[in-house]
């Protein structure tokens, strides 16, 4: 053996200073892989360890250790922050934008049942690109499936959809206002529809009734004031609520809107069903008559389709930001842990040479960082929550009109991200805990 | 020049946290990078051409479809150049999810109307020949691996075919690519005959879906713009003049408040990034607080010392920005590859220059408080370590 050292013990050392990092990165697939697949698991876990850390004597060492550098936070508050911030700035915005989706989401779907259907000319994929004549509309309506009220009428309403420009409140330029036309069953389709001022609108009159996020998102459809559609003023009598996506719209007499656009059909047909089963038998009827040729779908299949490619593309695009973010604020803690470990190397070696072993040395960083994660992530969601909740937008929707709908901060989006903030605060602590554990005491020591 | 090892003798002091403050202000600005190019694409579609070309829609709504009637009397107001039409067609290939804009309209007078759209002579006047003959732009033809020659079945969604048939087959004579790059957007739709339509479909026959028109003079366009609308005021088929670029920016105005969502998005983000960034480089210069006295003892000056420590944090944020907005022009392609179109957007001139501009202004604000620390340290109180 030669006094200098050989490629082999050099590559040797290396290798001994790289497996722990090794381990690490294992370490945090493996917390991922289980974090991801079975949060349960992690939660029983936890328990496990929280057992662990009262009941045996490491568990309090390592308790003792990790209080002592919570205390020294106020002292670091600088340093910290950047934890803290940097997560509650990715929670945020994953919060923000999940609720975004699940809001237009639940908005959408909220106006789909299993037992009310919608008949559309076949292969139009929105009431707007759908016409069905009147023939054919008396043929649906009289079709078996379908419920029938006392009087033996049946319960369906057939519907004309058309688009007016009317002004936004918020941008004051021109948007799409959706108008529906309805039959007199409409409000026995939809029972959720109620009026929560003024009146119904009276069939034959230029009369309509506006629903609440339509009144709140464009301006002049208060009570009283009139909308011009195809150069005829129409009044508004009455505002309505439905907690769904035909709040967006206007609501008039059929018959009177497809006269006004000189239409001589009508668009859709809207039905309850005698049970939700009953749509196979109202749609063997209807493509086996062979006058007609028209697609029925449940009123929760069409609006779940509607809600469904915005609601993805808002998904991805919220998953995709706060990844990038979440990267950002690893990136960050692990300089924050790694300086604070650094700042306190001293002291950590002069407890490991009274004999502290690296485990509660480690769990004692861990526990710190996880702190200041969940700190984050609670400040994140509650600043999503008190911003979002609640916040009301509108998008172009499939019938070419607003769609108005409300940011959703559910409790489900709130624990999915204080499950992201605690994940990168897992990845921040890890790598300098081991650090911390593994520096030789007497290196340590002379550190400044 | 001569301070440049001893910048890089700073920044190699600490390798991992120059790393890691790098890769942050990495991501920060490839994330910048994606979401500027949205931005842009929502504010400003096709900012350059189309000035002096007007659209003449209903005034009641874009699905009004106007009379053909219309033509003439647009043809013959004063200082209107040329005019054409269009149609929504709204037909579906294959899969809803293959979602393209594909038009009706009138080969000849369409193509002279938008001379961005470019494609060989011989099939130009294929397409103009032939009645079932359709165009498709280069990216689309790509997308579905479309060659001259195929047969390209659309479903309709609003027009069905007179004769009864599930699908309108269309004969693709020709694949036309956009003169700039910045237009690319232009080559993700299809074009077919106005007649071929009009006389195949069951409903709307001898209507168009809106007017284009170019007008001769661009600083006249608005007033020939109300011109236009004031020949049919109180007509049965009101009309709306705007210019082209208007008209796309309502469209954009109707998705929603994206733009102001995603500017929300940025500020939480730079928030972040000037907190992470400003705190790392006060540490670190904290850190080298006796390092920065010898440095003046040597003779250093007071101003040479704080544009080290300004070029340090100037260096660190150039950097990582450039590498982000690198990786986000890289990962944009990917994304709208990923999305099926749905989300094709690319990095344009002013992203880059708007990013290196905040690059420059974060680096300025994290740099300057510990430069300006740095400037006024006494050096007996530094080299004590006070």
């Amino acid at each position: 053996m030669s006094e200098r050292p050989t490629a082999w013990s050099i590559a040797l050392t290396r290798m001994r200073s790289t497996l722990p990092t090794l381990a690490a990165g294992l370490a945090v697939a493996a917390f991922f892989g289980i974090w991801i697949l079975a949060p349960t698991l992690v939660i029983a876990l936890a328990l496990v360890f929280i057992g662990w850390l009262v009941l045996t004597r490491t568990g309090r060492q390592a308790l003792a250790v990790a209080r002592v550098g919570l205390s020294t936070v106020p002292e670091r508050l600088g340093a910290t922050s950047v934890v803290v911030v940097g997560i509650a700035g990715v929670v945020g915005v994953l919060v923000a934008l999940q609720a975004m989706a699940a809001g237009f989401e639940a908005t959408l779907t909220g106006a789909g049942s299993d037992d009310t259907a919608l008949v559309l000319r076949a292969a139009a994929n929105a009431e707007l690109s759908s016409a069905l004549d009147r023939p054919s509309t008396t043929l649906i309506i009289q079709a078996p499936g379908i419920k029938r009220d006392a009087n033996d009428r049946p319960v369906a309403s057939a519907e004309v959809v058309v688009v007016a420009s009317v002004p936004k409140r918020t941008t004051g330029t021109d948007a799409n206002l959706e108008v529906r036309g309805v039959g007199p069953a409409a409000w026995a389709v939809r029972p959720q529809v109620r009026i929560v001022e003024g009146r119904r609108f009276r069939p034959g009159l230029r009369e309509l009734i506006v629903g609440q996020g339509a009144l709140q998102q464009f301006s002049g459809v208060e009570i009283g004031d009139s909308i011009v559609l195809n150069n005829q003023d129409w009044r508004i009598v009455g505002v309505f609520a439905s907690g769904d996506t035909h709040e967006s719209e206007v609501w008039g007499d059929a018959e009177s809107i497809a006269a006004a656009y000189r239409r001589n059909g009508f668009q859709s047909v809207a039905v309850r069903l005698t049970e939700a089963a009953a749509i196979e038998r109202l749609r063997a009827a209807l493509s086996a008559d062979p006058r007609l040729r028209v697609d029925v779908e449940t009123t929760r299949a069409y609006y779940g389709k509607q809600s469904e490619r915005l609601t993805r593309v808002i998904r991805a695009v919220g998953i995709g930001v706060a990844v990038m973010m979440a990267l950002g604020a690893v990136f960050g803690a692990l300089n924050t842990m790694y300086a604070a470990v650094a700042s306190r190397a001293r002291e950590i070696a002069t407890l490991r040479a009274l004999g502290f072993t690296g485990l509660p040395v480690v769990v004692a960083v861990m526990l710190e960082t996880m702190a200041l994660a969940c700190a984050g992530g609670i400040l994140g969601a509650g600043i999503a929550w008190a911003l979002f909740h609640g916040f009301t937008v509108s998008t172009l929707g499939s019938n070419f009109s607003q769609v108005v709908f409300q940011f959703q901060v559910t409790p489900e989006l709130l624990i999915r991200g204080l499950q992201w903030a605690l994940g990168i605060g897992f990845i921040g602590g890890i790598f300098p805990a081991l650090r911390a554990a593994s520096l030789p005491v007497t290196t340590a020591l002379r550190e400044s | 020049m001569k301070y440049l090892p001893l910048l890089f003798a700073a920044l190699m002091r600490k390798k991992t946290r120059t790393l890691l403050t790098l890769l942050s202000v990495a991501a920060a600005f490839a994330l910048f990078g994606m979401l500027d190019a949205v931005r842009v694409a929502f504010n400003a579609p096709q900012s350059v051409i189309g000035i002096d070309r007007l659209i003449t829609s209903s005034r009641l709504s874009l699905i009004q479809p106007l009379p053909y009637a219309d033509l003439a009397r647009i043809e013959s107001t004063p200082g209107v150049k040329a005019v054409t039409y269009a149609s929504w067609f709204g037909g579906i290939y294959q899969d809803p999810k293959n979602f393209f804009p594909n038009f009706p309209v009138e080969p000849e007078t369409y193509l002279d109307m938008y001379p961005e759209l470019v494609l060989p002579q011989a099939q130009r006047q294929a397409f103009i020949k032939m009645r079932t003959g359709a165009i498709a732009g280069q990216a689309l033809a790509d997308l579905h691996d479309w060659k001259v020659g195929d047969k390209i079945p659309l479903r309709p969604t609003i027009y069905p075919h007179r004769d009864g048939g599930e699908v309108w087959t269309f004969d693709l004579v020709g694949i036309f690519e956009a003169a700039q790059p910045e237009l690319r957007g232009s080559e993700k739709q299809m074009l077919f005959h106005h007649t071929y339509f009009d006389e195949g479909r069951e409903i709307g026959q001898g209507t168009v879906g809106w007017y284009i028109v170019r007008v001769e003079d661009a600083s006249q366009a608005d007033q020939i713009a109300q011109a236009i609308d004031r020949q049919f005021a109180n007509s049965a088929f009101e009309t709306r003049t705007q210019s082209e670029r208007e008209f796309q920016l309502s469209f954009a105005k109707q998705i929603g408040d994206i733009g102001l969502i995603v500017t929300a998005i940025m500020a939480a983000v730079f928030f972040t990034l000037v907190l992470l960034t400003g705190n790392t480089m006060a540490q670190s210069i904290r850190e080298r607080i006796p390092e920065l006295a010898v440095l003046k003892t040597l003779g250093f000056t007071n101003r040479a010392v704080l544009l080290l420590v300004m070029a340090e944090a100037l260096v660190l944020l150039l950097l990582g920005g450039l590498i982000g907005l690198v990786l986000a022009a890289l990962a944009l392609p990917v994304i709208g590859e990923a999305s099926s179109g749905q989300l094709d957007v690319a990095m344009r001139p002013e992203s880059w220059l708007l990013g290196v501009g905040l690059m420059a202004a974060i680096g300025i604000l994290v740099g300057l408080p510990p430069a300006l620390k740095a400037m006024r340290l006494g050096i007996v109180d530094a080299l004590a370590g006070r």
